[in-house]
């Protein structure tokens, strides 16, 4: 029996296709401005790719933001209900969910059974999101692949007084004409995104294991932030940008 | 280089039928903003000069560059100032002012002389930020909000918005009422948020003078919100460089339900206006 999850959210579509509680295929493309033909081809390539055809598929659920794009979904669910059920099947001893996604910043409490007890999310501003960290590295000219181990390289604590995006861009601005290193910047921009996740995470009360998902989790230095931020070490698993989808599939009719 | 679109025009204006030598009061207000800075020349508490320039990434040499630009052409000197006052957000690196005042007094001290004495509500959309204020009929604060934490109903998302539609920034007021019929405001607050759905609603063939329409209303409506906390009293002007974008102050004026009085005077000085009579009166004060 397979089972199929789809995850659409703000910047990426994401598919993810399990046998036995195990990811055999996934694959991702970009949402774009067309969400619904996207992901009918993305999950046509699945398919085609793993010699599958559509009958195998003994289940379909749909979750994410763009959620309603997928019309041939066999069960809808929200992304926060997937993203604990990933993560504590994944992590059986996490009992927190970090999700920063390219647009949303979840907090996510569960208990034992990876039933969802308490959430927080901040979806009306772009602070504490992916999308945060995207025009940091435009205002610093760094590909946003480098910008997480670049931080790393500082120890150094500056300040941003910024929240907003487009006020933190004209501050990084400053900062660079004020001769600041990249590499301190970078880490200010990674301590100023955990303090806003984090203060998210303390409103709904955080327990450990904590385990951090969504695309931000690729960034080495986020996680060193959010870290020092929570004083706890984080879970962060292979391909965090896949656990919302994998949750999704495992969660059948 | 590329064309930037959020670029406003600088300038200085002097009052040539106004000999300085002759006043007895000669006042400076230098407003240093997050965005744009301007110092205003007072002689006896009438407008003698002035100057709006882009705030510089250093603020010392923004105020000494405003004032410079001001005094241009004048023949009148820093020393022939016999008060200085500083304000806004980089107040404290005005380096030839004699003492800083809030730029929240100021604004409503130079609305209350550019707008009249009968102004009760003022707004004043800046580049970072966005202020409600009450003041009363001597221009006195008597209670304000603001945010400054947000870039939406600010200075500076237009700006963005300039940009991400190519078009110039001073012309996007009247180009917003080019359409056929008003559409919906954006829905998204944060301006990152409302670039990408503005740019969802150009790839789906709006025109973008349909698109700075929805965004304009947005904006509005956003500052109306600010607006009603504060509890609306007529009088009502609206100063900052928005005030200048009549896409903006129109929708408002409409939501609102109430017309924002208009003035001669540019919108931008509001608060180095307000600095310099602040000055006047602190040098009638020692005088006495």
């Amino acid at each position: 029996m397979i089972s199929a999850g789809i995850d659409v959210g703000a910047k990426n579509i994401k598919i993810v296709l399990v046998r036995d509680n195990r990811i055999i295929a996934k694959d991702k493309v970009l949402s774009g401005f067309e969400a619904k033909e996207n992901t009918n081809s993305l999950f046509e390539k699945i398919l085609t790719d793993n010699g599958l055809k559509k009958e195998d598929i003994s289940s379909i659920t749909s979750t994410g933001s763009g959620r309603k794009a997928v019309d041939f979904a066999t069960v809808s669910v929200t992304d926060v209900t997937a993203a604990s059920k990933g993560v504590t099947t994944k992590f059986p001893s996490a009992k927190t969910v970090i999700d920063v996604g390219a647009e949303e910043g979840r907090g996510i409490r569960c208990d034992d059974k990876g039933k969802v007890v308490d959430f927080s999310i901040n979806e009306k501003c772009a602070a504490g999101s992916g999308a945060f960290v995207e025009a940091m590295s435009r205002a610093l000219e760094i590909p946003i692949e480098e910008f997480g181990p670049m931080s790393l390289q500082s120890d150094k604590e500056i300040p941003m007084n910024a929240q907003c995006a487009v006020f933190a861009e004209s501050e990084v601005v400053s900062l660079l004409h004020a001769k600041t290193d990249k590499k301190d910047i970078a880490k200010a921009i990674c301590d100023a995104i955990a303090a806003r996740i984090s203060s998210m995470v303390r409103k709904v009360g955080f327990e450990k294991d904590i385990a951090v998902i969504g695309g931000v989790a690729y960034n080495v230095g986020f996680l060193r932030s959010i870290r020092s931020n929570l004083e706890s070490e984080v879970l962060v698993p292979e391909f965090p940008e896949f656990v919302t989808a994998y949750g999704a599939a495992l969660i059948t009719e | 280089m590329a064309k930037e679109f959020w670029r406003w025009k600088e300038y200085n204006w002097k009052d040539d039928s106004i000999n300085w030598q002759n006043g007895s009061i000669i006042t400076a207000g230098v407003d240093v903003g997050s965005v744009s800075s301007q110092a205003v020349v007072l002689v006896d508490g009438e407008l003698f000069a002035f100057s709006n320039m882009r705030t510089g990434s250093n603020s010392p040499m923004s105020a000494q560059n405003a004032m410079n630009w001001a005094l241009e052409n004048t023949g009148m000197t820093l020393q022939n100032i016999h008060y200085t006052v500083g304000t806004g957000y980089g107040r404290v690196n005005v380096p030839f002012a004699n003492k800083t005042i809030t730029e929240i007094a100021c604004h409503a001290r130079g609305a209350n002389k550019m707008y009249g004495s009968s102004i009760r509500t003022l707004l004043d959309m800046g580049g970072q930020d966005c202020k409600a204020i009450s003041c009363d009929e001597k221009g006195k604060v008597t209670n304000f909000l603001m945010n400054d934490k947000c870039a939406a109903g600010t200075g500076r998302g237009m700006e963005v918005f300039a940009d991400l539609l190519s078009l110039p920034i001073e012309e996007i007021g009247d180009l917003s009422f080019q359409i056929e019929v008003e559409p919906e405001p954006v829905s998204s607050t944060c301006v990152i948020f409302a670039k990408s759905e503005a740019t969802g609603l150009l790839r789906a063939g709006w025109p973008k003078n349909k698109v700075l329409a929805a965004y304009s209303s947005a904006m509005a409506h956003r500052v109306v919100s600010l607006l009603e906390r504060i509890e609306i009293k007529e009088d009502f002007a609206i100063t900052g460089g928005i005030a200048k974008n009549s896409g903006v102050v129109k929708r408002l004026e409409k939501e609102l339900g109430i017309k924002a009085l208009k003035t001669t005077y540019d919108t931008q000085i509001a608060g180095a206006f307000g600095a310099a009579l602040f000055a006047k009166a602190l040098v009638e004060k020692e005088r006495k």
